[in-house]
């Protein structure tokens, strides 16, 4: 019990960011299993963090009050601007989502209630390891319950073939403006509670390496399971622990590594890593209707 | 009339593939359309599922008009239909396929599955159950769990046919059905769509193979060009002066 206690005391903050990172990347899941190529996960994370952090120093509102007002802010925005931004597609969708993300950024710079440059400081810390994983399980399991309904279908048959998904009765815009608005909502639980968890948020922490960072994690761990995001997420926040515990510490052999899994995983594991695990879950068609093999 | 087009235009830049376009569909028959490549069949079918929009004229299905719908609004109306160039989810398996296309008739909602209510599973194993009956119809029930994409080329052209029967059409549209299907298949092609209408579907169909749709077909209208040549009979097509000329060739 005591080895566990001081395993936490050294590792309690890199436990706490792979949850939070793995939510993070489930959000990016949820766009990503409708064929949509979001860059702008981060920036409505960081939504939720900015609104979520200013109701409580500002205006006292309770932990879980703020928190969702922040993911609710985070999901009206991404409704906002979803309507003309998911009439396009492809790499098309990724640029319009990576601007919205610098607008993001920039705005939280220059107005005066995000703190600007210096960031929202003085938040005071709520969010506990608990409430992390809390949010994570249930997230993981609303996803794998949504994967079986209506939705997760028509997610399915959207980015499997937006045409025929089309004559099969489903409405692509709504479903692809519900998969994007979902994902910006569990994005920005994900950036309120790093929020309360930090006593500070800059605005670069969600710019367009935080962006990308999320669609590694989903390329790694695999798009196939819900549970591949969350193991890319473990992995890539692990990893530069790991390294530093193995010896190497350079900040930029860190990103080389990454590059060079993401590399690896892309030629040999196209499916991503929980493939390893996943092989036979992947081979019937089971209760959930997991779908097999990779869209890419 | 079931399914009735009047004067139906549509031009890409200048191109008219289809130029005032009438003719009607009976309920609960065959319709062939025929005519050359490049005639305006396709664009045709596309009108009707709602890809293509007409520039002019009207299209009434079952009385309603549909020719400003989007296309879901007219899959909800009892429309399905299969692509020429097939589009199936490759990724997914067959039996998934067809639970894909159960997308208007099964609720599938979210909170009894959160809940992990008995409805919800009972719901579950009919709508598999439904789509394992929605393969063996075409006959390929044994390949349920295989991916759509390993599958033979007449056997995609079949699961595709399957999937718009989860739709429970009442109007079925088919963008050559038979093509690069061997003879057998064909023949079980044939006595699937004449069962499909003695259950009250109505199927508009592109065919080349001329045999096949003479067999099947009740009416036929031949497209040239864009406009509608002749509608009628197999017998009347066959012996229409115009069609011999423009699309059977002399010797017939």
């Amino acid at each position: 019990m005591e080895s566990l206690s001081q395993f936490y005391a050294v590792y309690g903050s890199l436990i706490n960011f792979i949850g939070i990172n793995a939510i993070l990347a489930l959000s990016l899941y949820v766009t990503l299993s409708a064929g949509q190529l979001s860059l702008g996960n981060a920036a409505f994370a960081g939504i939720g963090a900015y609104a979520s952090g200013i109701l409580t120093m500002r205006f006292n509102m309770p932990y879980p009050v703020s928190i969702a007002a922040g993911a609710g802010l985070s999901a009206i925005t991404a409704l906002v601007i979803g309507m003309p931004v998911l009439r396009m597609r492809g790499i098309f969708l990724a640029m319009a989502t990576l601007a919205f993300g610098e607008v993001v950024r920039i705005a939280a710079v220059n107005m005066d209630i995000t703190g600007g440059a210096q960031g929202l400081v003085g938040i005071p810390n709520k969010t506990t390891t608990y409430i992390i994983y809390g949010v994570l399980a249930a997230t993981t399991y609303f996803l794998s319950i949504l994967r079986g309904s209506k939705i997760g279908w028509s997610l399915a048959s959207i980015r499997e073939d937006e045409t025929a998904a089309m004559v099969m009765g489903i409405n692509t815009s709504y479903y692809k403006t519900l998969a994007f608005v979902l994902g910006a909502f569990i994005a920005g639980i994900a950036g309120a509670i790093y929020a309360h968890l930090n006593f500070i948020v800059t605005p670069g922490e969600f710019g367009f390496y935080a962006a990308v960072q999320l669609l590694i994690y989903n390329i790694v761990g695999g798009r196939q399971s819900v549970y591949g995001p969350i193991l890319g997420a473990f992995i890539l926040t692990a990893l530069p622990e790991v390294l530093r515990g193995a010896g190497v510490t350079a900040g930029s052999l860190r990103l080389g590594v990454n590059g060079l899994i993401l590399l690896l995983v892309i030629l040999y594991l196209p499916n991503g890593l929980i493939f390893i695990f996943n092989r036979k879950v992947g081979g019937n068609a089971g209760r959930s209707g997991g779908e097999v093999q990779s869209e890419v | 009339m079931f399914l009735e087009f009047e004067k139906i235009c549509r031009s890409f830049g200048g191109v008219n593939a289809l130029l005032r376009v009438s003719f009607y569909v009976e309920a609960g028959t065959i319709h062939g359309l025929i005519g050359p490549n490049g005639s305006g069949k396709t664009t045709l079918i596309n009108v009707v599922s709602g890809l293509t929009e007409s520039d002019s004229g009207r299209l009434l299905f079952d009385g309603v008009g549909i020719h400003r719908l989007p296309p879901y609004r007219i899959a909800a109306l009892g429309v399905a239909r299969t692509f020429q160039n097939i589009r199936l989810f490759s990724n997914l398996t067959c039996l998934e396929n067809v639970i894909a296309g159960q997308h208007l008739r099964v609720g599938r909602a979210l909170l009894p599955r959160l809940l992990r209510l008995p409805s919800a599973r009972l719901e579950e194993r009919q709508s598999r159950q439904d789509a394992r009956g929605c393969l063996s119809r075409v006959g390929i029930e044994n390949r349920a769990l295989v991916p759509a994409g390993s599958l033979s080329y007449g056997e995609r052209r079949r699961l595709e046919i399957a999937r718009a029967l989860a739709l429970r059409p009442r109007l079925l549209l088919l963008d050559e059905p038979i093509a690069g299907m061997r003879q057998r298949e064909i023949e079980e092609m044939e006595s699937l769509f004449r069962s499909l209408v003695q259950a009250g579907v109505t199927i508009l169909l592109i065919e080349h193979n001329m045999p096949f749709i003479m067999r099947l077909c009740s009416r036929i209208t031949v497209l040239h060009f864009g406009q509608t040549l002749t509608t009628g009979t197999p017998e009347e097509v066959a012996g229409h002066p115009e069609v011999i000329e423009a699309y059977l060739g002399v010797e017939g």
